[in-house]
Formats: structure tokens, sequence, C-alpha cells
């Protein structure tokens, strides 16, 4: 596929230049292993998040998944408060973290099954049917939290995960990385990965080529979920506390890292790796931001502008610049 | 809801229940606003009052106004999450205007200027979205996001305390004052007046022109509806550029209403304004949707926001409840479109 290849490369690149700019503009500690890092703890929440955009762009049908960051501080808030009863993370921290880190992934398995069986048995758009579970997810986040956020306090394994850098690499982005490769693996050598992209590009064939649409998109809805949750615990562990209104752009960001990394809104193709690499370029951009000192504002209005130039240069056709590949 | 009751008369009363709905969506919104009502009436008698009533009808006026901009996009296809910025940006740049530049403009004057403004706003969005050939939702997404950070960035972050006069008469204007048993003064404002228009204008435009022909056309299946000789880009401008002049005024009432500009007012709003107009029956891909169904809507969401309270369901359940309803109309009115 020479045009997917030169798409991950042309994303490869942009990231390379804007940490060169961001070395030029801001000086040799933008790019040094500290600042490196922080970035890179950084990626994994809107990474997964949109990774989970992604699978439902692909499986067509006007797949969108607004419900994600609300599903993600969902999962954290109802995990915090059932561990929370359980275990005593003063007694057994390791105990306390695995513990909520598995609810917190059961609630998203929940909310993702939720999504899945209203798009595809009860027959609503997944437009609406993500919206209203939006709303859903953050409601019940607002009545058991009462709007305010809940602490969880210092607890070692989990602070380790979301901040502590293991060969350099801090744990939450290892493990972002391993879950865009486990994603990455199912699109592509599995058949569930090849109907589902069928299933993006012609519904219709797809259903003549008996293909169980339903099954298929319930279980997409469901996988969107649990990455949300696992977001969920990423934020959980960099923060240490989990509020209902954490990263209320985040549902705009990450439908812009998918769109960025070349994922078809209309369904039928993307490409984790493009995401992947969408996701660094734009937390490497929105670092440099931060280091010159420009304020959020300006930042989301760089974010409008970035979405609608990548939805216009998408309609302009650049092969005729290009040398023939005859 | 309504079937509940009736269903012990026969299967045959269920069906043509069901087949009612099928037809006017707009029965089932109603029967939700009616539960609703009684469920709180019965809970607290005190609720039956004509201040309350006054009360909601003047919550509605800025989201009613919003809804039939949006009836119009959702009727055609489309989907515009961007108008609560559009009406940010026209409501502060506009009053920023006036009280710096022509404090005696009248608002005659200001309120076609709103108008214009936002009609601009919406009419980009309408050519972004047929040249982009995009899901609008992520082109308005975008829209959304600049035309916000451009107000904050470039034109301002202040409030604006002291609106102008004009403004300020306006929001103030009552139709009708209402003086209670226990001395309480509620007044009906005028700017229900403008809900009253719009909603008219719209239902005029969709169901007595050749516009609204084209725009549910376009809205239920554009091939067929460009074969038949419609025109999709105009359908666009104009269902875009509907809804962005609706903002506009929306957010001249909304300043006129708080006697405050406020440039961060209205962000977040734009979810439960397209949720009002599904609960009213309006499908969100497309070529349905009347007025009288979202008004409906609109009341149903008002209800939920500001009486829920009266019955002791703790306020911080509103947004649950708001996603359990778009579930359960959105869910009822698939199954009756699949049957």
């Amino acid at each position: 596929m020479p045009r997917a290849d030169r798409q991950t490369v042309f994303l490869a690149l942009i990231n390379v230049i804007v940490l060169v700019t961001g070395a030029l503009l801001a000086g040799a500690n933008f790019i040094d292993s500290y600042n490196l890092q922080i970035m890179a703890a950084q990626v994994p929440e809107l990474g997964l998040l949109a990774l989970g955009v992604t699978l439902a762009m692909i499986s067509g049908n006007g797949g969108i998944d607004l419900s994600g960051i609300a599903l993600a501080n969902l999962s954290g808030i109802v995990s915090f408060l059932v561990v929370r009863a359980l275990v005593v993370p003063g007694d057994d921290p390791l105990l306390f973290s695995w513990t909520f880190a598995g609810v917190a992934i059961a609630v998203g398995l929940v909310g993702g099954l939720l999504n899945g069986i209203v798009i595809a048995f009860a027959g609503l758009t997944p437009l609406i049917a993500t919206l209203g579970t939006q709303l859903l997810f953050t409601g019940v986040a607002v009545w058991l939290t009462n709007g305010s956020a809940l602490s969880l306090g210092y607890i070692p394994p989990l602070d380790s995960f979301g901040n502590l850098p293991v060969l350099g690499v801090p744990l939450c982005f290892t493990l972002f990385v391993v879950v865009a490769a486990l994603i990455a693996y199912i699109l592509r050598y599995t058949p569930f990965g090849v109907k589902l992209m069928l299933l993006g590009s012609n519904a219709k064939a797809a259903h003549y080529g008996g293909i169980p649409a339903r099954r298929m998109i319930v279980i997409t809805y469901t996988i969107c979920g649990i990455l949300a949750s696992i977001a969920g615990v990423v934020i959980a562990s960099r923060n240490l506390s989990v509020k209902w209104d954490y990263g209320s752009s985040y549902v705009l960001i990450a439908i812009l890292i998918a769109v960025l990394g070349g994922v078809k809104p209309e369904g039928g193709y993307g490409k984790v790796l493009c995401v992947l690499l969408a996701a660094t370029a734009l937390q490497i951009l929105s670092s440099l931001f931060n280091f010159l000192g420009i304020s959020n504002f300006f930042r989301d209005l760089a974010w409008g502008v970035l979405l609608l130039a990548l939805l216009a240069s998408a309609r302009v056709n650049f092969s005729i610049w290009l040398p023939s590949r005859q | 809801m309504t079937d509940m009751t009736l269903t012990n008369s026969g299967p045959g009363v269920f069906r043509r229940i069901w087949d009612l709905m099928g037809r006017r969506p707009e029965l089932f919104t109603l029967a939700l606003v009616i539960l609703t009502v009684i469920g709180v009436a019965i809970a607290n008698p005190d609720f039956l009052a004509v201040n309350n009533l006054f009360d909601i009808l003047r919550a509605s006026v800025v989201r009613g106004i919003f809804a039939m901009g949006v009836l119009a996009v959702l009727a055609a296809g489309g989907i515009d999450v961007s108008f609560t910025a559009i009406a940010a940006f026209v409501m502060y740049a506009l009053t920023m205007l006036v009280t710096n530049v022509f404090p005696g403009m009248p608002i005659w004057v200001i309120l076609p200027l709103a108008a214009a403004g936002g009609a601009a706003f919406g009419v980009v969005n309408g050519l972004l979205v047929h040249a982009l050939r995009t899901p609008s939702l992520i082109v308005t997404i975008g829209t959304q996001y600049f035309i916000r950070s451009f107000l904050l960035t470039f034109i301002g972050t202040a409030l604006f305390m002291n609106i102008p006069a004009a403004m300020d008469g306006f929001g103030k204007a009552s139709l009708i004052t209402w003086h209670g048993t226990n001395g309480v003064i509620s007044t009906l404002p005028a700017t229900v007046l403008v809900l009253v228009a719009t909603a008219f204008a719209t239902w005029f435009i969709l169901e007595r022109t050749l516009m609204g022909r084209a725009i549910f056309a376009a809205g239920g299946t554009p091939g067929i509806a460009e074969r038949l000789g419609f025109n999709l880009f105009y359908v666009r401008l104009f269902v875009f550029g509907w809804a962005g002049l609706l903002a506009g005024v929306a957010g001249i009432v909304h300043v006129a209403s708080n006697r405050l500009a406020n440039p961060f007012d209205l962000a977040g709003m734009e979810l439960e304004i397209i949720a009002a107009v599904v609960l009213g029956g309006a499908k969100i891909t497309g070529g349905s949707g009347t007025v009288v169904g979202t008004l409906l809507g609109v009341v149903l969401i008002t209800l939920v926001s500001n009486v829920l309270v009266f019955i002791g369901i703790p306020s911080t359940l509103q947004l649950a409840i708001i996603g359990a309803f778009i579930l359960l109309a959105g869910t009822i009115f698939a199954l009756r479109n699949r049957a």
C-alpha cells in the first residue's frame, strides 16, 4: 500500500519537524530526556481515546464514540468508590492498584457493551447513542461524587505506573504502545479485523458476505469502552484523583487525532501506527505551545484550524505534483 | 408510556397507539412531558402555579430559538455543534460594539445585526460542509473550536456587566405581570415573542415553502433529492445559515435576559439542544422532524433541568436523566421505524 506508507512517513516527518522546531524555538532542553519523558507520559490518555474513536469510525455507518472521556472518568470514579470499600490502600497498595485497574476495566466493558447494544440492536445511530451515553455516564459520575473531585491519596504502585520511567520510558506510555500494537494486530491479521474493514467500507456487501454485523458492532464498541477505561486508569494514576469533568475538550481532540492519523470518518479505513504518530505529534506541538507560553485559547484555535485544514487537504489532489509511479 | 394503562383493553388498542406514535412521534414526547408534570405535581402541588409556568417559558426561550435552527439542520440530514459558539461570538462582539461605539443603538437594529452576523458564520459552515464532503459533525466541531477560541483569544474574556440600555430594556419588557397570592410577582418576558416568531418562521419554511420540501428531501435520501432537481449546495447553505441566524438572535436574547455578556456562557449547551430536538422526534439521519415536537422536546429538557429539584430528585442527576431520555426516545423511535 504505497499511499498508506507515504502517510506513515509523512506523520513521522511531522513529529521530527515539530521536535526540531521546538528545539530551535524553545532551546535544547525541549528535547532533553526529562521533557521527552513528560511528553510521553501525557500521550496515553488521549491516545487511548483516539484509538477508540478510530475503531468506531472504521466500523462505518457514521460510527463515532463521543462517550470516551465520560466513560474514562466514570470508570475511575466507580472503581475508586468500590475498591475503597474493599481494600485499605495503606495495607496493601499493590492489591489496591490491581483491583482498581480491574474494576475500572470491568466498568468500561459494561459501558462499551451498552453502547454496542444500543447501536446494534436498538438501531440508534452511533452519534445519538454515544451522545446519550455520554450524558448518562457524566450524569452518573456527577451524581456519585456530588460534582467534586475524589482524591485517591498517594498510592505508590499506581503513582509509579503513571509517572515512573522504566528504561527511560514512562510505564503508562509502554502500556499504550502495547495496547496500540494489540489493536493493530487485531485489525490487520485477525479475521475480525478484516471483516470490520469490510463492514465499514460496504455494509451491504458485508451483509451478503455473511458477516454478522450486529455482533461485530457490539464487540467493536465494547473494545472502545475498554480502551476508555484504560485511559481512566491512566488519568487516575497520573493525577491521583478522579473527577467527572476531567478533560472536557478530549472529545474533540480524540477525533482530531483520528482524522489527523488518516482514519476515514465514513468508515472502512484506518491505521493504528498513523494514529499513534498523530497522537505524539499533537502532544509535542501542545507541549511546545506550553513552553512558549502561548495561551490555551490560542491552542484550541490551532486545533480547530488544524482539523479543518486536514479535512481540506484530503480534498485536494496532491498526486499531480508528484512524479508518476508508472 | 401511555400504552401501559390501556393494554388491558386488548392488543388492538396497543397496536393502534403504537401506529399513531409511528406517524406522530411528538405524541410520545407529549406523553413524557405530561407524565413529568403529573409526577412533579403529585409530589409537590405548589408546582402548578402561574409563576412556575412563566419560569419554564422564560427558561425555554433561548433553548427554543437554538432548537429551531438545529431542527432545520437535522431535517436536512446534517448536524451542527458550532451554534453555541456562534451565539457567544455574536452576543459578545455586538455588545462590545454597541457599548463602545453606538451606545444609543435601538434593539430593532441590534437584533437584525445579530441575525446577519450569525447567518454569515452559518453560511461559512454550510460552505465548508459542502466543500469538504466530510460529516458535518466533524466540520462543525472544527468551526466551534475556531470561533470560540478566536473570541477568547482576540476579542476578549472580560464580562460586560453594564449592557447597553436597549438590550437591558428588551430583557426587562414584560407581556404579563402576575401578582401571586403570597406577594410573589412574576412576569412573562417579551422575549417569548422572539421564540414564537422564530417557531412560526421555521414552521412556515419547513411546511409551506419549496425550500422546506428540498430540506426534507435532502435529509431523506440525498441522491434521489439531487435527481429530483433539488440543489443540495443551496439546501446546505440555507440550513446552516438559518441555524447561524437563529444562534445570533438567541445570543442577544440570552444577554438581554441575563443582563450580562459573558464570553464563556452557552458553551457546552449544544448537546442538550440536540437532545431536545431528537426527543422531539426528529431523526438524526434526517428527513423528519416537526416544530411542535421540537418545542415539546425543549419543554421536556427545561422541565428536567429546572423542576426535578421540586420533587427531591438531586440536581446532580439531571444529566443522567437527560441521557436516559435520549436513549429511551431514540430506541423507541428507531424500533418504530423498523416495524
